[in-house]
C-alpha cells in the first residue's frame, strides 16, 4: 500500500492530527510558538464543516471550547506560555464539570513574556498544578512528527474516555521543526467517541451520577436531557452543594478516575534499555538529542538506554520504577530546572543515583552537552 | 403551561434574599419564553458568577452556570457550535462589564445571536456590598465607605458602540416590560443587550438609604422615563428606558456559515 508521506512543520502536524481525531470546533488566540496550529485550522475546519474562531483573549476561547463540547463536538484550542497561564481558572472549570476538550501548550521560555521564540520545558509542573484546588490532569507530549501525530490523537481519545481536559505539552523544537511523517490511514488509529447515555426522554438523568466504573455518560445541551453544569461543587444533579459527604465524594472520584488508571494512561519508548546502566529518561524535543547521543556511544560499545516518556501526567512513576531498577545512573535530560527530574526522584527506589543534564538558556540541548554533562556525573570529568 | 412548568422545584427554595429583584427578571423571563412558545430544550442559559448567576439553577433549560465574567465567552462556543439554539445569558452588572466588560463588547461587536441580560444591581451581592462599575459616582459600599469617586458605565451606549444590535433598558418595577422587551430580544437575530435595574435592598439598599425593596422600586418609578421623553431633556439624571436600537445586521454564525460553504466550494475545484 502507498503510504502518504508528508512533510511539515510539528504545528501542522498537531492540527492535521487533531481534525483525524475528529475535531470539529476550534478556538484560539495568536501567540507564539503555536499560532501556525490556528492558523492551519482556520483553513482546514470549514472544508469539512467545523467551527474555527479566533477569540478575544485566551480567556475566551478556553470557555468557547467547554462550550463547544457540551453541544457534544470534539474540541480544542492551542496557546503558549502566558496564555496557558491566562487559561487555568477555565480550565479548572472543565476537571471540575468534566468537560472533555484538548488544551495544547505550545511550551517556550518563561516566566512572563519570556523568551517567546526559543524553545522550553518549563511548564511541566504548571500543567500539572497550574489550576487552583486539588485535582488530577492527564499531559501528553512528544518528540517528532510521528509521535507529535499520535499523541494528538490520544489526547482526544483520553479527554473523551475520561471526561476531562488533556493537556499536549509541545515545545517551540517540535512545534517550529519541519519533517516527514506518514500520514495515518483512516482507521490506522482507533477513534474514541464519548460516551453517550441511554436513558430516554422522560426519564430522570443524572448527569453527575457516576456508573460503577466511575465513568459518566454524557448528554449533548439541545438533546433531551436538561440539566445544570456548574464549577461549584455540585449533586448528580449538577446542582450546587456544600454537603460533606457530597463534597467528598466527589473530590475523590475527580483525582481517581485518572490516578487509579495511571497504567492504561501511561504512553512511553524504550530504545536500548535491556542492559542499560546508565538510563536518560527524556521527553519532547531533548529527547531527540538523548536518542542521538545514546545511539552514537551504543555504537562504542557504552550500556546506555533512554526511556523516553510521553504520558508527563499522571506521571508513570511505576514505568519509571521498574525501568530504572538495575541501572546505575539514572539521568533526566530536560530543558528546564529539574521538573521532571522531582517526579524521578520520587519514583524510582535510589533517589540518590538520578541526576539531571539540563540547558536552560533558549538554546536546545544537544548530545555534547548530555555527554559532558555524563562524564561529569561518572566522575571522570569533561 | 404555567410558570412552573419552567423551573426546576427541585432545586428551591432558591437562595436569593427576601425582596431581592432578581425573582422578578426569572418570572418575567419565563412568562416571556412562554408567550414565544420556545420549546424548553431549544434553550440554553449561561451565566456568570454572583446573585444574578444563580437564576440559570433554577430554570428548566439546558443550563451553564460558568466563572466569573465569562458567561458569554461560553456561549459563544455553545451557539457557534449549535446554532439553532437559543442562548440566553444572564449577568450581573460586574460580571457583564468589570471582569467580563471585554467579552461583552467583542461579543456584541460580533453581533452573535445572543440574548444578554444584565440583571444590574449596581453591586457585587453576593460578596457583600463592594461598588461596581455600575454603582455610579455618589454610591457608598463595603469598598466605598466614604463615598465612590469612580463613575458608571452607561451600560446601552457602551453596547451600542461595541455594535450591539438590539439595546434595551427596563426595571423590576416595570414587569410587563421586562416581558415585552424579552419577547423581542429573544427571537432578534444577533446580539441583545437587555439590562434591568434590579434592587438588591441587602447589599446597595442597606447602604444607601434604601434599606426596603418597595424605596428601590419606587425609585425606578420615580428616575426612570421612556425613551426619548422629554422629561429627559430637563433633567438629564433620569434613566430611560424601552428599545434604544432594533436593527438587522449580518450574524456571526450566519456569516461563518458563508465561510463553510466557500470553504467547501473551493475544495472541490
Ligand atoms: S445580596 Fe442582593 S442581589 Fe444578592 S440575593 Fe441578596 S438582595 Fe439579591
Amino acid at each position: 500500500m502507498n503510504k502518504k508521506i508528508k512533510f511539515a512543520q510539528g504545528n501542522e502536524v498537531c492540527a492535521e492530527a487533531a481534525l483525524y481525531a475528529g475535531l470539529d470546533f476550534f478556538a484560539g488566540y495568536p501567540i507564539t510558538p503555536s499560532t501556525e496550529i490556528a492558523e492551519h485550522l482556520s483553513i482546514m475546519l470549514p472544508r469539512k464543516g467545523g467551527k474555527f474562531i479566533q477569540m478575544e483573549d485566551e480567556i475566551s476561547s478556553m470557555c468557547a471550547i467547554i462550550g463547544a463540547s457540551l453541544t457534544g463536538h470534539k474540541v480544542m484550542t492551542a496557546t503558549s506560555g502566558p496564555g496557558f497561564s491566562l487559561k487555568q481558572e477555565a480550565l479548572g472549570y472543565a476537571i471540575m464539570a468534566e468537560i472533555p476538550c484538548v488544551v495544547v501548550n505550545v511550551q517556550r521560555g518563561g516566566p512572563s513574556t519570556g523568551i517567546p521564540t526559543h524553545g522550553s520545558q518549563g511548564d511541566i509542573n504548571q500543567a500539572r498544578w497550574g489550576v487552583h484546588g486539588d485535582h488530577s490532569i492527564i499531559a501528553l507530549t512528544a518528540s517528532n512528527h510521528q509521535d507529535v501525530f499520535l499523541m494528538t490523537v490520544e489526547a482526544f481519545n483520553l479527554a473523551e474516555t475520561y471526561r476531562t481536559p488533556v493537556i499536549l505539552l509541545l515545545d517551540e523544537g517540535v512545534a517550529h521543526l519541519r519533517e516527514r511523517f506518514i500520514v495515518p490511514e483512516k482507521g490506522e488509529i482507533p477513534l474514541l467517541t464519548r460516551l453517550k447515555t441511554s436513558v430516554k426522554e422522560g426519564v430522570d438523568y443524572h448527569p453527575y451520577l457516576p456508573r460503577e466504573d466511575g465513568r459518566l455518560p454524557m448528554s449533548d445541551f439541545g438533546g433531551t436531557h436538561r440539566y445544570n453544569v456548574t464549577g461549584l461543587y455540585h449533586d448528580m444533579w449538577g446542582f450546587p452543594t456544600t454537603k460533606p459527604t457530597i463534597v467528598h465524594r466527589l473530590i475523590h472520584h475527580l483525582v481517581h478516575k485518572i490516578e487509579h488508571n495511571v497504567d492504561r494512561i501511561a504512553r512511553f519508548k524504550e530504545y536500548y534499555m535491556e542492559d542499560a546502566e546508565c538510563i536518560l529518561i527524556s521527553y519532547g524535543f531533548s529527547a531527540r538529542a538523548a536518542l542521538h547521543l545514546v545511539k552514537n556511544r551504543r555504537a562504542r560499545g557504552e550500556r546506555l538506554g533512554l526511556l523516553e516518556l510521553q504520558t508527563l501526567w499522571p506521571f508513570p512513576s511505576h514505568v519509571v520504577r521498574e525501568k530504572c531498577v538495575d541501572a546505575r545512573y539514572v539521568v533526566v535530560v530536560e530543558m528546564n530546572m529539574g521538573q521532571v527530574l522531582q517526579s524521578v526522584k520520587l519514583s524510582v527506589e535510589q533517589p540518590e543515583k538520578v541526576f539531571l543534564a539540563n540547558r536552560i538558556d533558549g538554546v536546545a540541548i544537544t548530545p555534547t552537552n548530555i555527554k559532558n554533562i555524563l562524564q561529569v556525573i561518572r566522575g571522570k570529568g569533561v | 403551561m404555567g410558570v412552573k412548568d419552567y423551573i426546576r422545584e427541585r432545586f428551591f427554595p432558591h437562595l436569593w434574599c427576601p425582596g431581592c429583584g432578581h425573582g422578578i427578571v426569572l418570572n418575567n423571563l419565563i412568562r416571556a419564553v412562554e408567550n414565544l412558545g420556545l420549546d424548553k430544550s431549544e434553550i440554553v442559559m449561561v451565566s456568570g458568577i454572583g446573585c444574578s448567576a444563580r437564576i440559570c439553577g433554577y430554570v428548566d433549560f439546558h443550563s451553564l452556570h460558568t466563572i466569573h465574567g465569562r458567561a458569554l465567552a461560553f456561549a459563544t462556543g455553545i451557539k457557534i457550535s449549535r446554532p439553532e439554539l437559543n442562548v440566553i445569558v444572564a449577568m450581573g452588572d460586574g460580571d457583564a462589564v468589570a471582569i467580563g466588560g471585554n467579552h461583552f463588547i467583542h461579543a456584541a461587536r460580533r453581533n452573535i445571536d445572543v440574548t444578554a441580560i444584565v440583571m444590574n444591581n449596581r453591586i457585587y451581592g453576593m460578596t457583600g456590598g463592594q461598588f461596581s462599575p455600575m454603582s455610579g459616582y455618589g454610591i457608598k459600599a463595603s469598598t466605598a465607605p466614604y463615598s465612590n469617586i469612580d463613575p458608571a458605565f452607561d451600560l446601552a451606549k457602551l453596547a451600542l458602540g461595541a455594535g450591539a444590535t438590539f439595546v434595551a433598558r427596563t426595571t423590576t418595577y416595570h414587569v410587563k416590560q421586562i416581558t415585552d422587551i424579552l419577547e423581542k430580544a429573544i427571537p432578534h437575530k444577533g446580539f441583545s443587550v437587555v439590562e434591568i435595574l434590579t434592587q438588591c435592598p441587602t447589599e446597595f439598599g442597606r447602604r444607601n438609604n434604601m434599606a426596603n425593596p418597595a424605596d428601590m422600586m419606587e425609585f425606578f418609578k420615580n428616575h426612570t422615563v421612556p425613551v426619548g421623553s422629554k422629561a429627559k431633556k430637563k433633567n438629564p439624571d433620569l434613566i430611560e428606558r424601552g428599545i434604544f436600537v432594533q436593527k438587522e445586521m449580518p450574524e456571526y454564525c450566519s456569516e461563518y456559515d458563508k465561510i463553510v460553504e466557500d470553504a467547501m466550494k473551493g475544495q472541490q475545484s
